[in-house]
C-alpha cells in the first residue's frame, strides 16, 4: 500500500511538470466519460418515463381487437371486420377466472359544442369497469354506471383537454354539451393523465356509456349491428396475464365457432407486452448512444497512450538512472501505469461531474428526462481506470524493459 | 579464488551484434581488483573501457567467460537479479550526474532507497548522513539547478553511498568540472576509500585524475594493455590545502 501511495506522489509530481498536456490528455477522458454518464442518463430516463407510463396505463391490461377476415383468401387486415361482440365483453368478464374486468371500447373521433364553443375530440364509449382498469380517476363529480349504461342515459365524463377548451374556466358539472346534436348532461371530470409514450394527449378525451355512444353518437355507416365493437379491455388479475390470454382466446374461439384449422378472427394483445417491446426499443436507443460516446473514452485512452509514450522517450535517461540505483521491472512498470490511471481515473472523476452537469443541462434545456443513477457512476469510474491500465500499459511495459545502458546513454 | 578480490574478471568477452556485423568490444579480459582497491581505468573511446564498466556495474552480462562480484556469478542473473545486486553492491556516479531535476538534493539521495526493503521511517537520516559525509548537508532542500556543478557531483555520490555499497564506480567523474572541483571530488573518493574501505573503479582519460589512484588499468581495442601500481599516488585533500584560497568556492551554477 505504501508502495502504491509512493507511486502516486511520483506520478503527481511527474504530472505537474507538464500541467497544460496532462490537462489536455485528461481533456480526452473528461469528454469521453463525461457523454458516456449524459447519454446513459438520457436512455434511462426515458426508460423510466415508459416504466410511469405503463403505470398510467393501468396493469395488467389486456386488448382483443378484431382480426383478419379471410374471405375466399383476401385477408382484410387486423381491426378491419366486426367480429367482437358486446356479448363477448361480457362473457369474457364472466366466463374467465383470471379476468377480473372486462368492457367493450368503441371510439370515434366526434365534434363537441358547448354554448359559443366546439372542440373536436374523440369519444370512448364503455362500461364503467372501464375507468378501473385503466386506472382513470374522477375529479369532480360522479362516474356513470352500469345502469346509466342499460338505461342508454346520455351523460358523458370529460378529459382536462376538453373542459379547458368548451368551458374556459366554467364549472363543467351539469351542464350540458352536444355531440351530432345530441345533448349529453357532464357528470364529472377525469384526472389529468398527460402524454403517452407516443406523445398523445390522454386527457383530450369524453367517456360516455357504450349503449348511448352506440345509438346515439356512432350509428350509421357499416355498423347496422348494433352488437358489434371495436374492442375488448380486460384486466386480467395479479400475475396471471398469461392465464387470461389463454383463457380469452380459447372462450372467443368457441363463442366465434372456429374449427382447429382456423385462424383467430381476433387478437389478444397484452399492453405490458406492447410497452415491454417499447422499452426494449428505448434501452437499444440507450445503448446506441452510450456507445457512440464511449467511442470518445477510447479515443481519450488513445491519447493517454499517445502521451505515455512521449513521456517515457523524455524521460528515457531518468529511467535509465532508476534502473542503475535498482529499480526492477515492476518498479518502472508500476510507476508508469499509476501515472497513466491516476492521469485517466482524475479525467474520470472530472467527466464524471461534467456529465452529471450536461444531464442535468438536458432535462432542463432540452426537457428530457435524464437519470443519473449510481451504477453508471461506478462503471464509469471503473471504466476510465480500466482505460488508464489498457493503454498505459504498453507504455509502461516499453519503459519497464528498457535496456539501461541504451536508457542512460540516451539524449 | 583469493578471498580479497571483490571483482574477479576470467577471460572475459563481449561481442555486440549490430545486423550482420560483430563488434568486439571485449576480447579476453582477465583481472582482479581486491577490496578497498582504488582502481583507474583508462583508454581511448572504442577501447572498450565503457562496456568493461557496465559489465562490472552490472548492467550488462558477459558474451562469454566470467565475472564474479563479491563471489557472485554474474552472467547467471537474471534482470531483476542484476537490479538487486546494483542496489545493494554498486553505486554509480556519472560524467553529467543525472539527478532528478525538480526533486531535492536529499530526494535524489533518496532515490536508490525507494528500491531496496530498508525501513522507510530512517530514510530521511539516512539521506542526511550520505549528504553530511560529502559536506552539503545544509543544502539538503536545493533543487539540482540551484547547485553547482561540484556540488551536484556531490550529491550524485551521496547517492551512490546511500545503501553501504562495496563498490563505487565512477564514469569520467571529473569530466564536466574545472580542474579545483575536480580536485575536491577526486578527495572525496580517497576519503570513502580510505575511511570506510569501499572500492572505488573510475574510468577517467585524463592521466593527472588517473594518477589520484593507486591502480591503472590502460585498454586498447578491446584488450587490456597496461597494468601498472601507481607507486606514488597523488593525494587531493594535501593538494586542496595547498592551493590559494580562491574566495571560496562560489561556482555558477551549471544549467
Amino acid at each position: 500500500m505504501n508502495k502504491v501511495f509512493q507511486s502516486m506522489r511520483i506520478a503527481f509530481r511527474a504530472l505537474r511538470v507538464n500541467k497544460l498536456r496532462s490537462a489536455l490528455t485528461m481533456l480526452g477522458i473528461i469528454i469521453g466519460v463525461g457523454a458516456v454518464i449524459a447519454m446513459v442518463s438520457v436512455g434511462s430516463g426515458a426508460t423510466d418515463r415508459i416504466h410511469q407510463q405503463i403505470a398510467s396505463i393501468g396493469s395488467n391490461v389486456i386488448i382483443i381487437q378484431p382480426g383478419s377476415q379471410n374471405n375466399g383468401g383476401v385477408k382484410s387486415g387486423n381491426g378491419n371486420s366486426q367480429t367482437l361482440t358486446e356479448e363477448d365483453a361480457r362473457a369474457v368478464q364472466e366466463e374467465c377466472p383470471s379476468v377480473m374486468y372486462s368492457t367493450p371500447v368503441q371510439q370515434n373521433q366526434q365534434q363537441v359544442v358547448y354554448a359559443s364553443n366546439n372542440w373536436g375530440t374523440r369519444i370512448y364509449g364503455v362500461s364503467p369497469e372501464y375507468l378501473t382498469i385503466r386506472d382513470i380517476r374522477i375529479e369532480q363529480g360522479e362516474p356513470f354506471t352500469t345502469e346509466d349504461v342499460r338505461a342508454t342515459n346520455k351523460v358523458a365524463l370529460l378529459g382536462k383537454t376538453v373542459v379547458d377548451n368548451l368551458f374556459a374556466g366554467e364549472d363543467p358539472i351539469g351542464k350540458t354539451i352536444r355531440v351530432r346534436k345530441v345533448p349529453f348532461t357532464v357528470v364529472g371530470t377525469l384526472v389529468p393523465k398527460g402524454q403517452n409514450s407516443s406523445g398523445q394527449d390522454q386527457d383530450d378525451m369524453i367517456i360516455m356509456p357504450i349503449t348511448t355512444a352506440k345509438k346515439k353518437v356512432m350509428g350509421g355507416g357499416r355498423q347496422n349491428n348494433w352488437q358489434q365493437i371495436g374492442q375488448i379491455m380486460v384486466q386480467a388479475r395479479d400475475g396471471r396475464n398469461q392465464n387470461a390470454m389463454d383463457e380469452i382466446e380459447a372462450l372467443l374461439r368457441q363463442r366465434h365457432r372456429l374449427q382447429a384449422t382456423e385462424d383467430n378472427d381476433f387478437q389478444v394483445r397484452s399492453l405490458e407486452e406492447m410497452a415491454a417491446a417499447q422499452e426494449q426499443a428505448t434501452q437499444i436507443m440507450g445503448l446506441l448512444l452510450a456507445s457512440i460516446a464511449s467511442v470518445s473514452l477510447i479515443v481519450g485512452g488513445i491519447g493517454i497512450m499517445n502521451i505515455m509514450l512521449v513521456s517515457v522517450t523524455e524521460r528515457t535517461k531518468e529511467i535509465g538512472l532508476r534502473q542503475a540505483v535498482g529499480a526492477k521491472t515492476k518498479d518502472i512498470l508500476s510507476q508508469f501505469l499509476v501515472e497513466a490511471v491516476t492521469l485517466s481515473l482524475l479525467g474520470g472523476c472530472l467527466g464524471i461531474g461534467m456529465g452529471v452537469l450536461a444531464s442535468l443541462g438536458i432535462s432542463y434545456f432540452a426537457g428530457w428526462n435524464t437519470l443519473v443513477s449510481l451504477p453508471s457512476i461506478a462503471a464509469a469510474f471503473f471504466f476510465s481506470a480500466l482505460v488508464g491500465v489498457f493503454f498505459g500499459y504498453y507504455p509502461a511495459r516499453k519503459a519497464a524493459f528498457l535496456d539501461p545502458i541504451e536508457a542512460l546513454r540516451y539524449e | 579464488m583469493a578471498s580479497d578480490a571483490l571483482i574477479r574478471i576470467d577471460h572475459l568477452h563481449k561481442t555486440y551484434h549490430m545486423g550482420d556485423n560483430h563488434v568486439h568490444a571485449l576480447r579476453g579480459i582477465s583481472l582482479e581488483i581486491a577490496r578497498g582497491g582504488l582502481v583507474a581505468i583508462m583508454g581511448a573511446s572504442g577501447s572498450g573501457k565503457s562496456t568493461l564498466m557496465n559489465i562490472i556495474g552490472c548492467l550488462d552480462k558477459p558474451s562469454s567467460g566470467k565475472y564474479f562480484l563479491d563471489g557472485v556469478d554474474i552472467g547467471s542473473l537474471q534482470r531483476d537479479e542484476l537490479a538487486d545486486i546494483r542496489n545493494r553492491k554498486v553505486g554509480f556516479v556519472f560524467q553529467q550526474f543525472n539527478l532528478l531535476a525538480r526533486t531535492s538534493a536529499l530526494e535524489n539521495v533518496e532515490l536508490p532507497l525507494l528500491y531496496s526493503d530498508g525501513d522507510k521511517s530512517k530514510f530521511k537520516d539516512r539521506a542526511m548522513a550520505a549528504l553530511t559525509a560529502v559536506g552539503l548537508a545544509e543544502r539538503y532542500d536545493h533543487h539540482p539547478s540551484q547547485l553547482s556543478g561540484g556540488q551536484q557531483q556531490r550529491v550524485a555520490i551521496a547517492r551512490s553511498l546511500i545503501n553501504d555499497p562495496q563498490l563505487i564506480l565512477a564514469d569520467e567523474p571529473t569530466g564536466a568540472l574545472d580542474s579545483r572541483t575536480s580536485v575536491e571530488i577526486m578527495g572525496i573518493f580517497q576519503r570513502l576509500n580510505r575511511e570506510k574501505g569501499i572500492t572505488v573503479v573510475l574510468v577517467t582519460h585524463e592521466p593527472d585524475i588517473a594518477h589520484y589512484s593507486n591502480r591503472i588499468l590502460q585498454f586498447k581495442d578491446g584488450h587490456l594493455m597496461v597494468d601498472e601500481v601507481v607507486t606514488n599516488p597523488r593525494n587531493a585533500e594535501r593538494e586542496l590545502a595547498e592551493m590559494p584560497d580562491i574566495v571560496e568556492e562560489e561556482e555558477e551554477p551549471v544549467a
